[in-house]
């Protein structure tokens, strides 16, 4: 796209905001997550529910979603179809003096976005780090007999922290979906209008990102 | 490679870090969440088993659904190879010489509940009670859910803090946690602990249980690793 396409034109351009590769991996994410958190209720409050319900089942469900966790987001990275997963990466690893100013005001200091805010890259951040310690530490429990009783106990501890972390960001992460209806209209189309980016991204839009079709 | 290094000039790589820090607070948790845990059970009471992490009992069952035994119809057996077979209310139990203690309940998956108060009647008791006749080498236990069972050996029985429980933290033992009547095996794993407590049998030798069938130790005394070696050499 040459520059004065753009300036003719600049509502009409539609921008590339997650490719196909992306919003797989989201949703599957998304869905594996969704499946661990309503499994992990009965498990952990498995008290108070007292009757009734298929326990083995249950867990069985837990284990296998959770050992497929960390398998979307290490997919859509390997391999040539990761290129704008492993770009976006690495846009959500580094932070200008300006982001970390932001999310240390908690969003009261005037910020250039990129394509993402200091909080979609914490949430991200997060997320990630999340999968590692609940991933590790999940396999501790189910296979606990290779590990001495107080590692076990240990990650009981930090499965259960990370976990309620978990909770309340997803909670937060979907709250501002659903309040942002063009962000979240872009994980399922993967497109985004250039006027939007002009408010919310401005740093990306200076790059001149990828356009896509209507 | 290089476009992206140089359009990252003055940015401070903070992904990286958060992930290395977030990983390693996750790393410690399990390396230090037990004595972390001990302390907030210590310092917060009864607050501390509320908190995710804190010291809460989950639990388990084999068969998917909880035993439902009335207070009045509960009876346990005594069988097997003793001179005087006998079955038991609820109301007998609580009649002979009870015993009190507070133990910390250790899974063998890895939670802990620490100063878990029980009460009951001593299988030691019981089993002179019964009069245990010399061919016996252990004691199986029965579920009431039909499943599950256990066994110790002569003189793992016979420890003073082997109870037969009708009492945890100061009320009845509640269905859940195996009520109205479950065996407490402290110095072993949880597994060892049978729930709904329907039959106490003497045999010649220790019939593995439901969990020790499944992969358990036989004998899963709490020593700190897998349960295989045994810290009480006289006791096997």
């Amino acid at each position: 796209m040459t520059s004065d396409t753009a300036i003719r034109t600049p509502s009409v351009r539609v921008l590339l905001r997650f490719d196909g590769v992306q919003r797989t991996a989201h949703w599957v994410n998304a869905g594996l997550f969704l499946t661990l958190m309503f499994t992990a209720i009965p498990l952990y409050y498995g008290s108070f529910f007292g009757v009734v319900f298929p326990r083995h089942d249950i867990q069985m469900i837990h284990l296998w979603c959770g050992l497929a966790l960390p398998v979307p987001i290490l997919v859509s990275l390997a391999g040539p179809w990761g290129r704008r997963m492993r770009a976006d990466v690495r846009r959500v690893s580094y932070w200008t003096r300006n982001e970390i100013e932001w999310l240390r005001t908690l969003g009261r200091t005037p910020i250039k976005a990129d394509k993402f805010n200091p909080g979609q890259k914490a949430n991200a951040i997060f997320t990630a780090a999340a999968i590692a310690v609940l991933f590790v530490s999940g396999y501790i429990l189910q296979w606990f007999r290779f590990f001495p009783v107080s590692w076990r106990a240990g990650a009981t501890f930090s499965h259960d922290i990370f976990a309620l972390a978990v909770f309340i960001a997803v909670a937060g992460h979907v709250v501002l979906a659903v309040t942002h209806p063009q962000s979240l209209k872009s994980m399922f189309t993967g497109k985004i209008s250039e006027r939007w980016a002009a408010r919310r991204a401005s740093t990306w839009l200076a790059e001149d990102p990828e356009t896509t079709d209507h | 490679m290089s476009e992206h290094a140089e359009s990252n000039i003055g940015k401070v790589r903070v992904g990286r870090r958060a992930f290395i820090g977030l990983a390693a607070l996750g790393a410690a948790g399990i390396a230090f969440g037990a004595d972390a845990q001990r302390l907030f059970a210590n310092k917060l009471g009864s607050i501390g088993s509320l908190l995710p992490g804190g010291d809460h009992f989950r639990i388990y069952t084999i068969t998917g659904t909880l035993p439902y035994i009335s207070r009045r119809g509960y009876r346990l057996k005594v069988s097997g190879l003793v001179d005087h077979p006998a079955t038991f209310s609820l109301a007998q139990l609580e009649a002979m010489p009870s015993y009190s203690m507070v133990k910390d309940f250790q899974c063998v998956t890895g939670w802990r509940v620490p100063g878990v108060h029980w009460k009951g009647v001593q299988l030691s008791h019981l089993l002179s009670n019964a009069g245990v006749q010399p061919s016996a080498g252990a004691v199986s236990f029965d579920s009431y859910d039909g499943l599950d069972t256990e066994s110790l050996t002569i003189p793992q029985a016979h420890l003073a803090d082997v109870i037969v429980a009708y009492e945890m933290l100061g009320g009845p033992v509640t269905r859940e946690h195996g009520g109205p009547v479950r065996l407490v095996v402290p110095q072993m794993y949880g597994y060892k602990s049978l729930k709904w407590l329907s039959g106490i049998r003497l045999v010649e030798n220790v019939e593995p249980g439901y969990w020790e069938l499944n992969g358990y130790p036989v004998n899963g005394w709490l020593d700190g690793s897998t349960g295989a070696t045994n810290p009480n050499p006289n006791l096997t």
